[in-house]
């Protein structure tokens, strides 16, 4: 009875949100919200925002960051794994995953950039000796015009996701026999995998790809902590229109989420003419038989970005630990003169309250999300029918509406219903965000476990229920912990539907955070930040040592 | 009256797979004997046995009826029918001692903790594992998993017995022996046994009549 709700329940939680939200977005962007006066339809909100000055630059600027994080972190992921799949570096890599996925994407901004920017840990490293600074110099790298930075940060982030989606791709296309096979025709390591291996991997992880493009056009927090300022991103712009104290401005917010989503379709369906592109000229090389087998070069510069990527995550995250503790810290010093506990102690106590909001909403919408994803699972069994297609779109759904589209909308309907700035609406909208995380990384595992445990349970007299919580449960406890630690750093980085929900009377660590960037006391940003990657690793690290101490006894129980 | 008299009575069951038939079948299976199903690998065999026990794939069809000792078991819920399954691995649980596989598997109408205890004591003995309450499962041999897996079986007061190819990954000394003890412990017990194989020494050992399938 309980599995039927399942699907049910997931899917009005992935679909109402986002459709009631957009409406909600829609109505007063052609100017009706009768609670603000707006009464009929008229183009006026469109008007006015064409009007702001830059706002076809902030657009465009929205535009390439899509793209251009999209490509760059796709190409160096195919890359990486044509070139290194199968070898030791590459199992290396892949251990750092974890790790990497759950930091923040506030908390990897903030990291980049206390590593490169002028007064940097980077610039730090290399003066005077090297640069002749004794000053930090006057340039701007942080906040650069072009969003380099900016797109540096969200590159760095997305790299381990898509490595994370194709990694969970590669089983099926059998990488190791089609290698061998490739290989023996001769084609050169990187060719083979494009050719060969790559095109029923990316059919399967195209969606994920879409995500990355959706969010990285409308990213809000990590282009306020890295992104340009004159003008910023339609995004950021947008937010700072909404939380305007004149409410009038939430028309031309309106209007701007609209140009939004218009921007994110525009920069999805410019890639799917890059994709079909991409197939043209790889059937072209392909069908004439290039082998491409010097590709050594490329091998060590797809390698050496990886590096890099990684690298730089945990070399900022070090400068943001040191920050923390940071006394006296003079430039160019490499470190800084005292260290001391002084900038946590008068941090803590203003912590304490985000801190509490951000561990109850994040452990109870990863429990919801993680029962849900469970009876979905379930039900899915009994009917013995996989979901086909248009269910994962829906549960992609979430993740490919650009954010601020339908969140202006389910806040103001949240507001409407007098629930707004209230805890359950912020479990609420975190739910819609941490379920397709939980069911995504539930898939796997779950269709893994071996049915026969559950026949040989039910042939010795157990029902249902029994079967489930004495031998499923226990059995795939290891996976349902690692799936709710997931879950839990999905929510603690989440920025967006936080501070609209939230309202700015209810803060996580994560909006505390992304609101100190502007202030630039790099030791109190220096202890948000941290709590926002320790948060994370804390749930990564009990969902691996709670399953290895109740199962320490038994072997096969380990990993 | 026919459907009273003791033993496994599979009425008139078959099973199609998209209007395809895979089996069909009517037979009687005597307390203590074995019916054993013969067919090479891939014809599907193993779906006989998922229906009697309840846990047919949906993408199969199936009718007929089951009966054991004159109750009928398509009638039940897979967890009322009490069939209990071998597999051709042990699928022990591996979250639990050798003796709380045992005593997961003991009904729960035997009650007191000594009780129950005794009683896997006795079961473990009776496939020459005195003693191995405690063990993880993963520390023990391929011929002791088995043993615990009919161990286990047998505790928990089946109607009749299912065999999945369950002497298959066993290798050749250790298979004789394992038959012949699930054999007789079935023979001991006065349990029908239906055993799926595409071993002809199966069929063999078993001794009771052999249908052919998919040849």
């Amino acid at each position: 009875m309980l599995t039927h709700l399942g699907p049910i329940l997931a899917i009005g939680l992935l679909t109402v949100p986002v459709v009631f939200g957009l409406a909600g977005t829609l109505l007063p962007a052609f100017g009706y919200l009768p609670a603000l006066g707006g009464t009929s339809f008229d183009l006026e909100p469109f008007r006015r925002l064409f009007a702001e000055p830059a706002i076809l630059m902030s657009a465009l600027m929205s535009l390439a960051t899509g793209l251009v994080t999209a490509a760059f972190s796709l190409v160096t992921v195919m890359l990486f794994t044509a070139a290194w799949g199968g070898t030791r570096m590459f199992a290396r890599i892949q251990h750092l995953l974890s790790p990497l996925l759950s930091v923040p994407h506030a908390a990897t901004a903030f990291a980049l950039a206390f590593l490169i920017a002028p007064s940097g840990l980077i610039a730090r490293v290399l003066s005077p000796e090297l640069t002749g600074w004794e000053r930090p110099p006057d340039l701007l790298i942080v906040h650069d015009p072009l969003g380099l930075s900016m797109m540096a940060g969200l590159i760095v982030k997305e790299i381990p996701f898509l490595l994370l989606v194709t990694l969970a791709a590669l089983p099926q296309v059998k990488p190791k026999r089609m290698r061998a096979l490739i290989a023996s025709m001769g084609y050169g390591r990187i060719s083979g995998f494009a050719f060969g291996l790559w095109p029923s991997i990316y059919r399967q992880i195209r969606l994920p790809v879409f995500a990355v493009i959706a969010f990285a056009t409308s990213v809000v927090d990590v282009a306020a902590i890295l992104g340009p300022t004159t003008p910023a991103p339609l995004a950021v712009r947008l937010v700072t229109w909404m939380n305007d104290p004149d409410l009038s401005m939430r028309f031309l917010a309106s209007a701007g989420a609209i140009l939004q989503l218009g921007v994110t379709a525009l920069a999805i369906a410019i890639w799917i003419g890059v994709e079909k592109l991409g197939a043209l000229v790889r059937e072209r090389l392909a069908c004439a038989g290039c082998r491409f087998r010097r590709d050594r070069a490329l091998r060590l510069g797809a390698l050496a970005v990886m590096l890099a990527s990684a690298g730089a995550i945990f070399a900022g995250i070090a400068a943001l630990a040191l920050w923390s503790v940071a006394g006296l810290w003079q430039y160019p010093d490499v470190l800084p003169a005292r260290f001391e506990l002084r900038n946590w102690m008068r941090v803590l106590p203003n912590l304490m309250e985000p801190l509490a909001t951000t561990l109850s909403v994040a452990l109870v919408s990863t429990i919801i999300a993680v029962v849900l994803a469970i009876l979905c699972f379930a039900r899915e069994d009994q009917i013995a029918r996989p979901p086909g297609r248009g269910a994962l779109t829906v549960l992609y759904l979430p993740l490919l509406v650009p954010q601020v589209a339908f969140l202006f909308g389910l806040q103001l309907l949240f507001i409407l219903a007098g629930i707004e700035a209230t805890w359950t609406a912020l479990v609420f909208a975190h739910l819609v965000f941490v379920l397709p995380y939980a069911w995504l990384s539930l898939r796997d595992p779950w269709r893994a476990f071996d049915r026969r445990y559950d026949q040989i349970a039910a042939g010795l007299g157990k029902g249902p229920m029994r079967r489930f919580f004495q031998i499923r449960l226990p059995m795939l406890a290891r996976p349902l912990l690692a799936v709710a630690a997931i879950g839990f750093s999905v929510s603690v980085g989440l920025y967006l539907p936080t501070v609209l929900v939230g309202a700015g009377r209810l803060t996580t660590i994560t909006t505390e955070a992304v609101a100190l960037a502007s202030g630039g006391n790099r030791r109190v940003i220096g202890v948000y930040a941290f709590m926002q990657m320790v948060l994370p690793a804390a749930g990564f690290a009990v969902a691996t040592i709670v399953p290895a101490l109740i199962f320490r006894r038994y072997r096969d129980m380990h990993v | 009256m026919e459907l009273a008299e003791p033993g496994l009575f599979i009425d008139g069951v078959t099973i199609t797979l998209e209007g395809r038939e895979i089996v069909s079948l009517t037979r009687k299976v005597a307390p203590g004997s074995v019916l054993t199903v013969m067919g090479p690998s891939g014809v599907g065999k193993s779906t006989l046995l998922a229906y009697i026990g309840g846990f047919l794939d949906p993408v199969f069809s199936a009718r007929g009826r089951v009966f054991v000792n004159g109750t009928e078991v398509t009638a039940l819920k897979p967890e009322d029918r009490h069939m209990g399954v071998l597999f051709q691995d042990p699928l022990l649980f591996p979250h639990m001692s050798v003796g709380a596989n045992l005593m997961f598997a003991l009904p729960e109408t035997l009650r007191g903790r000594e009780a129950r205890a005794k009683r896997v004591a006795q079961a473990l003995e009776g496939v020459g594992l005195a003693g191995l309450e405690a063990r993880d499962p993963a520390t023990l041999s391929g011929g002791q998993k088995a043993r615990v897996a009919l161990a286990r079986v047998l505790a928990s007061a089946p109607r009749a017995l299912l065999l999945d190819e369950p002497f298959s990954k066993l290798d050749a000394d250790l298979r004789a022996q394992t038959r012949e003890l699930v054999f007789s412990k079935a023979r001991e017990s006065g349990l029908p046994v239906l055993l799926v194989t595409h071993d002809a020494a199966d069929a063999e050992a078993a001794g009771g009549d052999i249908v052919r399938i998919g040849a």
